[in-house]
């Protein structure tokens, strides 16, 4: 059994470790769309957190700890700034502004060589996350989040979703609380970043574009949005699908892109629907 | 309570509103009529801070309340209903009220992210107060039913319930019955009848005559955007310039005159 474990271990861990990265980036967009905001800059986030994580471990020798708060902190001080004018938008239009924003972000990190490597990217990364590192910090996202969600705060997001105007008659105050959306998910965002970096060797700014900002929300609305298990179960999902299909060969992202579109197509709220799995579960009892 | 002075609103060169002004006093029902177009929503509007006015003053327990924002209006204690009910469809009848009491509910950050018991009491309280305000419309006993399966009536009772969990001193009611039956006109006007009397003071805008007569201690009337008249029901009923606004001039009049 354990010379079992080695083996899978050996081959899968990045594998395994990556789903658990990709949770986090799931989760971190599922709690701006809890508030109603449809914001694409969390790949941008991602890649800020992970440049600077990696620039604090490889120019400056910082320790691991301090590399993971630098890689959190910038992401969400970038956000608190761009959150003011964004975040007066809503719908599509937050959406371009902020994927806007990511093409700003990595066309300054392909411009600004002397820091970031340019179009070679970072290499020779230090291998520093280890698989309880990605275990401890999905862990206490999924708690924060989910006391967040049973606090006043969590309340005011969610009115804040079905109707503003209403939420700001009931004396919630709208915009910060869709800063604080914002702000904590770009958070999120960075220490995925920052885990990934030191996980990956090596990171390049074609990673945190527009592809990646898709794939973050494909996840998410994927495994669906009315709980926390949607986004980590879409986050397992879009990345191990890949790699069961590779016997496919040619045809794997093709084979990929149907799958997804008919869990889409026949599954509107997503996977994890607690109101569908509850009617199933009533109807299997008749 | 609330002041009213020549307050104006105009959205490009059209006037809405010209030099309104009137004082709802406190613990009294309070009404505001007009036919369609006249600007009641707006007058709403601009009380809650959703618009602002182009002139004039709103002062509310003497204060002003031009150019504070919707949030800091509702925390100073003025609750209000929609015409086009805006309540919060998928979630359920006490998640619905709780959310009103956002502001009303402190707590800091540890309490809630590890479930202090001065997290876990206050958010009890909460609850027992949000059943007790849907036991005052009486629907306590679909608490837990989602928002949007209500029928429309019991959806406006429910954002009554909501608008009072914010613990106003002045209530705005946006016509509270559009769309009812006449059954349950009757109930809804017990139930406000009820708020009034535990102390709230109550400002509505409504369409239906026997509703406003029956509950409104005080009308004022709004026709293309001024004050015509204000005055207890009666004096309402009978002024010759309300009826003329409601139901118009006979072309013979007017030749005459």
């Amino acid at each position: 059994m354990m010379e079992w474990f080695d083996g899978f271990w050996s081959i899968y861990s990045n594998l395994v470790l990556t789903i658990g990265i990709n949770a986090l980036l799931a989760l971190s967009i599922w709690l701006t769309l809890s508030c109603g905001l449809l914001a694409m800059a969390n790949a941008a986030f991602m890649g800020v957190g992970a440049y600077t994580a990696a620039i604090l471990t490889m120019n400056f020798g910082a320790p691991f700890p301090l590399a993971l708060a630098g890689g959190i902190a910038a992401p969400t001080l970038l956000a608190l700034v761009i959150g003011g004018p964004t975040l007066r938008l809503s719908g599509v239009y937050l959406a371009m502004a902020t994927l806007g924003f990511g093409e700003v972000v990595r066309v300054t990190i392909l411009n600004a060589e002397s820091v970031t490597g340019g179009a070679l990217g970072l290499n020779g990364i230090p291998q520093l996350t280890e698989w309880w590192h990605v275990v401890a910090a999905l862990v206490g996202t999924l708690l924060i989040l989910w006391r967040l969600r049973r606090s006043r705060i969590g309340r005011a997001f969610e009115a804040i979703k079905e109707d503003d105007v209403a939420a700001s008659l009931m004396g919630i105050a709208v915009r910060s609380h869709k800063m604080l959306a914002f702000a904590l998910g770009a958070a999120i965002a960075g220490l995925a970043g920052a885990l990934n970096a030191h996980l990956t060797f090596f990171i390049g700014p074609s990673e945190y574009g527009f592809d990646r900002a898709v794939d973050i929300l494909t996840m998410t609305i994927l495994g669906g949005t009315s709980a926390l298990t949607g986004p980590v179960l879409g986050a397992l999902i879009v990345t191990v699908l890949p790699e069961l299909l590779r016997g496919f060969k040619d045809f794997r992202t093709m084979i990929n892109g149907a799958i997804l579109v008919i869990i889409v197509l026949f599954l509107p709220k997503g996977l994890w629907d607690p109101q569908r799995l509850r009617q199933l579960v009533r109807r299997g009892a008749h | 309570m609330l002041t009213l002075t020549n307050v104006s609103k105009r959205f490009g060169g059209l006037t809405v509103l010209q030099d309104v002004s009137f004082t709802v006093p406190q613990g009294k029902v309070f009404g505001l009529i007009g036919p369609n177009g006249a600007g009641k929503t707006t007058v709403f509007n601009l009380i809650t801070g959703l618009l602002e006015p182009t002139g004039g003053g709103i002062e509310f327990d003497g204060a002003s309340l031009v150019g504070v924002p919707p949030h800091r209006i509702t925390r100073r204690g003025l609750g209000r209903t929609f015409q086009n009910i805006r309540i919060f469809k998928e979630m359920t009848l006490i998640e619905n009220v709780v959310v009103g009491m956002h502001a009303h509910l402190s707590y800091g950050l540890p309490s809630w992210l590890f479930s202090l018991p001065d997290f876990r009491a206050r958010e009890k309280r909460a609850r027992d107060r949000a059943h007790e305000l849907l036991s005052w419309v009486g629907l306590d006993a679909k608490a837990h039913d989602i928002a949007d399966n209500l029928s429309y009536g019991d959806q406006r009772k429910l954002e009554l319930a909501r608008a009072l969990a914010t613990e106003p001193k002045l209530l705005l009611l946006d016509e509270p019955v559009a769309g009812m039956n006449s059954g349950e006109k009757v109930q809804l006007m017990k139930v406000v009848a009820d708020i009034a009397k535990r102390g709230f003071t109550v400002f509505m805008i409504e369409h239906d005559m026997r509703f406003v007569m029956g509950l409104c201690e005080r009308i004022a009337v709004l026709n293309f955007g001024k004050i015509i008249a204000e005055g207890a029901p009666d004096e309402i009923k009978n002024n010759p310039t309300v009826i003329e606004a409601y139901l118009g001039r006979e072309d013979d009049e007017e030749t005459a005159a």
